[in-house]
């Protein structure tokens, strides 16, 4: 069996807002015999300021590429915003000598240089290319057959299509819903499944950002999706935790449970419900949960 | 035959244009292909947020920008819409990466001292404390030591604020004007 290794990139908003992702991925994660390697020293990715200074961003995030290529280790993240950031700054300053060199410049007065050659994967990535749906097929012990969800893959890790790599196809993302039907789980079509949760922009408005997610948490109901699946913070704070504030403004009940693919994962792995934080959901999965035990 | 009466609905200033502003954009990362915009509109169907604001047309700012209307795009807060969805990117027959110029336009409102979210101002002190962009109560990091969670790795911060200065961002944190919130205008929402 491959052992599996990587710098683990946990981010800002995780730790900050949602240990219930970091608990039930790590618990997941240890079962399959991949090994994470906490950071040595860690800031945030850069994602935050790329709109007021993206050569800024380009040094926070090449800061942490660093530490990887020290460690020759690829980079594992559980953030859509980490992992685009991170990619793409490795990729930029990998090709382009002109601007390495420029933020060589900067990377020089802390004494970190930025070199290429490691890699950054997004946990849909790593559990797809280097676990294998057959190796996670092989740990699912309670098939959560009868189940049936929608997913939410998100922007960052599909789009740019040509700086992402990877092969899922930004229009109809495949792998999340690969991932998801290992589970047992029926994975169900809805309406514009790639548009953005709006997550970005909420820090300068707010009815943008809570028209999409209303209008995609009606579609995924309207598919008849008991839950909706994600694998980014940005985008769980997005339909769970502000789905009760959605409610009220809008005023009209959607109650769609969001899990984190991790807990859904875990759940058909027969890891307990407490161990994986569905409890620390906003949106309570409590009808999914009794249906899963019946 | 009468003279058929012409209209000029749209007219630009002469005035108002900066010549020089296509070739500043040009150069900063992304925006390379923004004279390759041929106007299709691609861009303006497949963008979430053109459907929120009159203004924020993908491929009405990429007309802006070569035209050289910098003063009527840096002072529109509705650049900051753009919620980097990178579907025009993907979209665009031109290979033209109008969220990239975005940036650069954003990049260059903030650089020019002119606006600057005031969440980013808020992540820029806390990351600067912490090497998080948000401040983590003690009682959360206690809680991650009684579930036996690993410690949260550390961060020099001394090193991010060397970084801050050397690309120019500190001079400009606390002048920039704040943007607290972006009012969509009316009738811009659609129904
Ligand atoms: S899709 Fe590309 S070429 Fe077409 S209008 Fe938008 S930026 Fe211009
Ligand atoms: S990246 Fe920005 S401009 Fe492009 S489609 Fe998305 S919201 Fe619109």
């Amino acid at each position: 069996m491959a052992d599996l290794e990587y710098l683990f990139f946990l981010g800002c908003l995780i730790p900050y807002r949602l240990v219930s992702y970091e608990v039930s991925a790590r618990r997941v994660l240890e079962r399959l015999d991949v090994r994470l390697i906490e950071m040595p020293e860690f800031n945030c990715c850069g994602f935050p300021f790329a709109p007021a200074n993206y050569e800024l961003t380009l040094c926070l995030a090449a800061r942490n590429l660093c530490q990887a290529e020290q460690k020759e280790l690829s980079i594992l993240t559980l953030c859509n915003g980490c992992f685009a950031t991170l990619n793409e700054t490795n990729k930029l300053l990998e090709e382009d000598g002109k601007l390495r060199e420029r933020i060589n410049g900067y990377l020089s007065r802390i004494g970190m240089e930025f070199k290429g050659g490691t890699t950054v994967k997004h946990l849909v990535h790593m559990l797809t290319e280097d676990v294998g749906l057959e190796r996670l097929k092989e740990h699912v012990s309670i098939p959560l057959t009868g189940l049936r969800v929608a997913q939410h893959t998100g922007c960052h890790i599909v789009r740019p299509a040509k700086v992402v790599g990877h092969g899922d196809n930004p229009e109809d993302p495949k792998m999340l819903k690969d991932l998801i039907r290992v589970t047992g789980a029926e994975c169900v079509d809805y309406m514009d499944e790639a548009e953005c949760c709006g997550g970005p922009i909420i820090g300068v408005n707010e009815d943008v950002p809570f028209d999409l997610t209303r209008e995609k948490l009606e579609r995924v109901k309207a598919a008849g999706a008991q839950a909706l699946i994600t694998v980014c913070p940005s985008c769980h704070m997005m339909y769970d935790f502000n789905q009760p504030r959605i409610e009220r403004a809008f005023n009209q009940k959607l109650g769609i449970p969001v899990l984190h693919y991790t807990q859904l994962l875990g759940l058909a792995m027969g890891i307990p419900a407490e161990e994986l934080k569905l409890n620390q959901l906003r949106v309570k999965p409590t009808d999914l949960l009794s249906q899963l035990k019946r | 035959m009468a003279e058929a009466q012409i209209e000029y609905p749209r007219v630009v200033n002469i005035q108002r244009i900066d010549p020089k502003f296509k070739h500043e954009i040009i150069r900063m990362p992304g925006a390379e292909g923004i004279n390759l915009c041929f106007q299709c509109g691609t861009c303006t169907a497949d963008c979430v947020i053109s459907r929120f604001s009159g203004f924020y047309k993908p491929r009405r700012i990429a007309r802006m920008v070569q035209l050289g209307l910098k003063d009527r795009l840096l002072s529109n807060d509705d650049i900051w819409l753009c919620t980097t969805c990178f579907t025009c990117v993907d979209h665009c027959p031109q290979g033209v990466e109008v969220s990239s110029i975005v940036r650069a336009l954003r990049n260059m409102a903030v650089r020019e001292n002119r606006v600057m979210p005031s969440v980013i101002k808020a992540f820029a002190s806390n990351i600067l404390k912490s090497g998080y962009v948000y401040l983590m109560p003690s009682s959360r990091l206690k809680r991650r030591e009684a579930e036996g969670l690993p410690q949260l790795p550390r961060s020099r911060v001394e090193d991010l604020l060397e970084l801050f200065k050397a690309t120019g961002f500190m001079d400009v944190l606390e002048s920039a004007e704040s943007i607290d919130r972006i009012e969509l205008k009316a009738g811009d929402r659609r129904g």
